[in-house]
């Protein structure tokens, strides 16, 4: 997994590059977190995201729980195989998916 | 039916060695490339559990059988570990239709599991804990 940041003033774009599996969710969660200070909107990118399973998921949910309350959390460019994860799990009820 | 099986120890890091050796196995067969991001996927939470929760503070062994039918397109996948035992399959489901606020964070690796195989199947045979899932495609 890779990770590339993009901040401009309050908004950060994170796009989010490979799989975010058991192993590499933390590196994920940390990457990001240390970030989010006095941001309002925040992007994930997955446009590159090949697969997700629960660890990346909860990563995922952790930072919504963070957004709701400083900002808003968008997600972009979801391919099928995410999309499907996001739908069986109700994801896509609770997230912003655009 | 081809079947073929590695063993290794239950831990973190093996997560890629286990995934690398079912993808080159089924890819070899021509299984489609979305379900073996599936099984992938699958890997990750169960193998994942294992390394995790089966052996505790111990070391311990994990083994995968993986088959493939291309006559009746399916793939089989079997773990079977020597710790605690445990059902997932018993484990409480997580409440899907709770908002972000209200959700746990966890308890949603065996769900998708469920959700995205067709069949799963528990069984405590021999002192080991075996869990067999099947997906067609």
């Amino acid at each position: 997994m890779n990770i590339e940041k993009n901040q401009n003033g309050s908004e950060l774009v994170v796009k989010v590059i490979g799989r975010v599996d058991t192993v590499t969710a933390p590196e994920l969660e940390s990457q990001v977190k240390e970030s989010l200070e006095g941001i309002t909107n925040l992007e994930l990118n997955l446009e590159e995201l090949e697969y997700i399973s629960s660890a990346g998921l909860r990563v995922i949910l952790s930072l919504q729980k963070i957004m709701s309350k400083q900002g808003r959390l968008i997600i972009t460019n979801v391919n099928e195989t995410v999309q499907d994860i996001f739908e069986v799990t109700g994801f896509s009820e609770i997230l912003t998916i655009e | 039916m081809k079947i073929k099986e590695i063993t290794v120890d239950a831990v973190i890091s093996n997560i890629s060695v286990v995934s690398d050796f079912v993808n080159e196995f089924l890819e070899n067969d021509g299984c489609p490339l979305k379900t073996i991001m599936k099984i992938d996927i699958v890997i990750d939470e169960i193998f994942g559990n294992i390394c995790k929760y089966a052996y505790e503070n111990k070391c311990g062994k994990a083994e995968i059988i993986v088959g493939i039918d291309e006559d009746s397109n399916y793939v089989s996948l079997t773990f079977k570990d020597s710790g605690i035992k445990f059902d997932p399959l018993e484990h409480k489901r997580p409440d899907v239709s709770l908002s972000a606020e209200e959700r746990e964070i966890g308890g949603l690796g065996i769900f998708i599991v469920e959700k995205i195989m067709d069949e799963i199947d528990y069984k405590y045979q021999d002192g080991k804990n075996v869990l067999s899932i099947l997906k067609r495609w």
